[in-house]
């Protein structure tokens, strides 16, 4: 894991002091609420329904066991015992009072962590494969080129007061868990013919209102190029983005009203433009200085297979559902990556308890060479585990409810904060999620249903990704009713798709029903072991409006 | 309104012209549409000169002008329009601008390091303690990592020159 040295402490330390500031200011009634606002919004503090809400960034989606213990403290200190981890690989407080917010990031700081640019229109934290170093398909560790990313948008002095929010993810394996293509711009690391590793660059994607697949803009970005290349997209959408519409002013209307071939050259021209003026370099000692924070732990020479572990498995049902759902092969022999669950059924997505916390913090330092990471879907995973500890670690995570053997299936839903929390939502999303979860909560059931991704948002800013959902659920508001919005056929991964709407919305208890013949009737059409999301693909949308609406 | 330039309280030299108003005598700020209406006559006249860019406009258009300009005003209608930071930079790295760059308009204190980061020299501030504040918001800082028009030596810099000494 990166760790900082005397400047990136000297920053974050020196932000904490200068939030302290405009929160005297603030107190003091030296500025208003609206004069704040932009400095808090710098800082992720949000101004929610009941209270404030920080948002703590997780760069990357990696923690190491201390800072898991942190962030454990600051639930039990600041707030009500727990934290949400989020769809963009960070947490959030619900409950912190703004006098204490300064003295949770002095205490994050402590621990190399902050809360700098996880909100406003600025680039945001970065995110990535939350499988990174450990999987084996892994072409390069995107996690160095991240952190690369992370610093050189830090306090950026350029592109701080952006159109609009920035968010950058970086992915270094060929199947997509970083969902890059709906990302304002998504970076891919791949190898050229020649065998050099380089980034695909792919600007332009996003959710929310008006979501739209990112286009590539270049099949071949030279690493070294990084940076500078990233500047001439920035100045470009920084110059040209639309700041006249807020529902117009991502990257995404820019590129695509602007067309791929001609925003390409845009940036090609000020890319070249650039190289006249000492463009932004790295040099190759500072790449090689983060890679090494990166580099691979001292894993043991293990036999592959672990007998213990394989005997119980035999024996124990639940042991055995939980290794084939949350249990991935690992690129070392001997080892496996381990999903934790935040989805118990009938639970709130993503929440997690002091307590969970900290036991998840001792395992990760006792089983993980002390490495823990937070995924996009909401979960936690401890990416480098001996198979012989699996025994352990499952009995474990089970006694603190952590071990719902159900990643990637129906019951591992992606859920917004929504209405009990969030101020711009029509509609809750917890509720429907938990009832969901309850609902397909039989684990046969599951798992003949197989790989199937429910995801709901609160309203159309979409945090819950329900576009990209197999089964994305939205939040509206009629006449003051909350309803719920079904679309089908989404997909973040490297075949990105956005959901079609199926139909006119329902009321919460009609969601989940629908919900349930959808599944129903997939079960009907499958073929050949097809996933749900195959299944949709082949037949299209009509069976499923017949099933649902009646055939007009 | 208070006038920081060069990090200290500065007395109002310019008069801002509007795109009707007669001009006085003296310096004046006129905007960018009159100065391309009027240019000939404007650079004729004996006093210094400063355009007032608005966002939206290209910094680029004034290019062959620049030396004869005292003042680039870079205009902020709203605080959250950054456009003007993208051009402060432009004008110093591209154009080679050695003059004045001012920040009009809505500008935050907390604004301001970024601002003199990438050029600006000179800041309209609403409120006379922004101005008075302005050392220390200048020091909030003490290290930078992206290179910019201020030259500050980067993060990356630093740590390239430590492991050249050690070395
Ligand atoms: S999708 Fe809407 S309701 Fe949900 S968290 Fe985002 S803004 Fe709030």
């Amino acid at each position: 894991m990166y760790r900082y040295d005397e400047f990136d402490r000297t920053l974050v330390k020196e932000r904490v002091a200068q939030f302290r500031g405009q929160v005297a200011r603030r107190v003091a009634g030296e500025l208003t609420e609206d004069e704040f606002r932009p400095l808090r919004l710098m800082n992720g503090l949000y101004l929610q329904l009941h209270a404030y809400m920080l948002r703590v960034a997780v760069p990357y989606g990696t923690l190491s066991s201390r800072q898991m213990r942190m962030l454990a403290h600051i639930a039990r200190t600041y707030d009500k015992g727990y934290g949400h981890f989020t769809t963009r690989q960070n947490i959030q407080y619900n409950w912190p009072r703004l006098g204490e917010v300064p003295d949770i990031l002095d205490d994050l700081a402590s621990v190399e962590m902050h809360a700098i640019q996880t909100s406003g229109n600025c680039i945001r934290n970065v995110t990535s494969d939350q499988y990174a170093g450990a999987i084996a398909e892994e072409i390069e560790d995107p996690r160095p080129w991240a952190e690369l990313i992370r610093q050189w948008s830090t306090f950026h002095p350029e592109f701080s007061y952006l159109p609009r929010k920035f968010k950058i993810a970086v992915t270094g394996s060929p199947h997509d868990r970083a969902a890059v293509k709906v990302h304002d711009i998504g970076l891919d690391l791949v190898k050229s013919e020649a065998g050099e590793i380089g980034f695909r660059v792919h600007v332009g994607g996003g959710q929310g209102r008006t979501p739209m697949i990112a286009m590539t803009i270049r099949e071949f970005l030279p690493k070294a190029e990084l940076l500078a290349y990233l500047e001439a997209v920035m100045r470009t959408y920084n110059r040209l983005g639309r700041r006249d519409n807020l529902f117009k002013a991502r990257i995404k209307i820019l590129v695509h009203e602007t067309g791929q071939e001609k925003f390409r050259a845009m940036v090609d021209e000020e890319y070249a433009l650039m190289q006249g003026e000492s463009p932004i370099e790295v040099p190759p000692e500072e790449v090689a200085r983060i890679v090494a924070y990166f580099a691979p732990p001292a894993f043991e020479r293990l036999p592959d297979a672990d007998p213990a572990t394989d005997r119980l498995a035999a024996e124990d049902r639940d042991f055995a559902a939980w290794l084939r759902r949350n249990v991935k092969a690992h690129r070392a022999p001997g080892y496996a990556i381990v999903d934790i669950s935040l989805k118990p059924i009938g639970g709130v997505p993503g929440d997690a308890t002091a307590d969970q916390m900290d036991l998840v913090a001792d395992l990760a330092e006792t089983l993980s060479f002390d490495e823990l990471r937070v995924t996009h879907e909401q979960n936690l995973v401890l990416p480098h585990v001996r198979k012989r500890d699996l025994p352990e670690l499952w009995r474990r995570l089970k006694a603190a409810g952590l071990a719902t053997p159900n990643m990637g299936l129906a019951s591992d839903i992606i859920a917004c904060p929504g209405l009990d929390y969030c101020n711009l939502a029509n509609a809750r999303s917890i509720p429907i999620a938990q009832k969901l979860s309850e609902r397909l909560a039989d684990q046969a059931l599951q798992e003949d249903l197989g790989e199937l991704k429910i995801k709901i948002s609160g309203c159309i800013n979409a945090c819950g990704h329900h576009h990209v959902g197999h089964i994305g659920i939205l939040g509206v508001d009629r006449k003051g009713t909350e309803y719920y919005q079904i679309s089908l056929g989404g997909s973040a991964d490297e075949n990105t798709s956005l959901g079609e709407i199926l139909g006119p919305s329902f009321t919460e208890d009609d969601a989940v029903e629908v919900v349930d013949k959808i599944l129903g009737l997939y079960r009907e059409l499958r073929e050949n072991g097809e996933s749900f999301l195959q299944c949709y693909r082949r037949v299209g949308a009509r069976p499923f409006k017949e099933r649902i609406y009646g055939a007009h | 309104m208070a006038l920081i330039r060069h990090g200290l309280p500065a007395r109002e030299d310019f008069a801002a012209v509007g795109s009707e108003d007669a001009l006085p005598e003296g310096a004046v700020i006129v905007p960018f549409a009159r100065y391309r209406a009027e240019r000939e006559a404007l650079l004729a006249r004996n006093a210094p000169l400063g355009v007032r860019i608005e966002p939206g406009e290209r910094v680029e258009e004034l290019s062959d002008d620049l030396p004869r300009l005292a003042v680039i005003a870079l205009a902020f209608p709203q605080f959250k329009d950054g456009r003007a930071f993208s051009s402060a930079r432009l004008l110093r790295e591209r154009l080679g601008y050695k003059g004045e760059i001012r920040a009009v308009g809505n500008v935050l204190r907390d604004q301001i390091f970024f601002m003199s980061r990438v050029g600006f020299t000179a800041f309209e501030v609403e409120k006379d303690k922004d101005a008075a504040a302005f050392a220390e918001t200048m020091a909030e800082f003490s290290q930078v990592y992206q290179p910019s028009s201020d030259r500050r030596p980067t993060v990356l810099a630093l740590r390239q020159g430590a492991r050249m000494a050690a070395e």
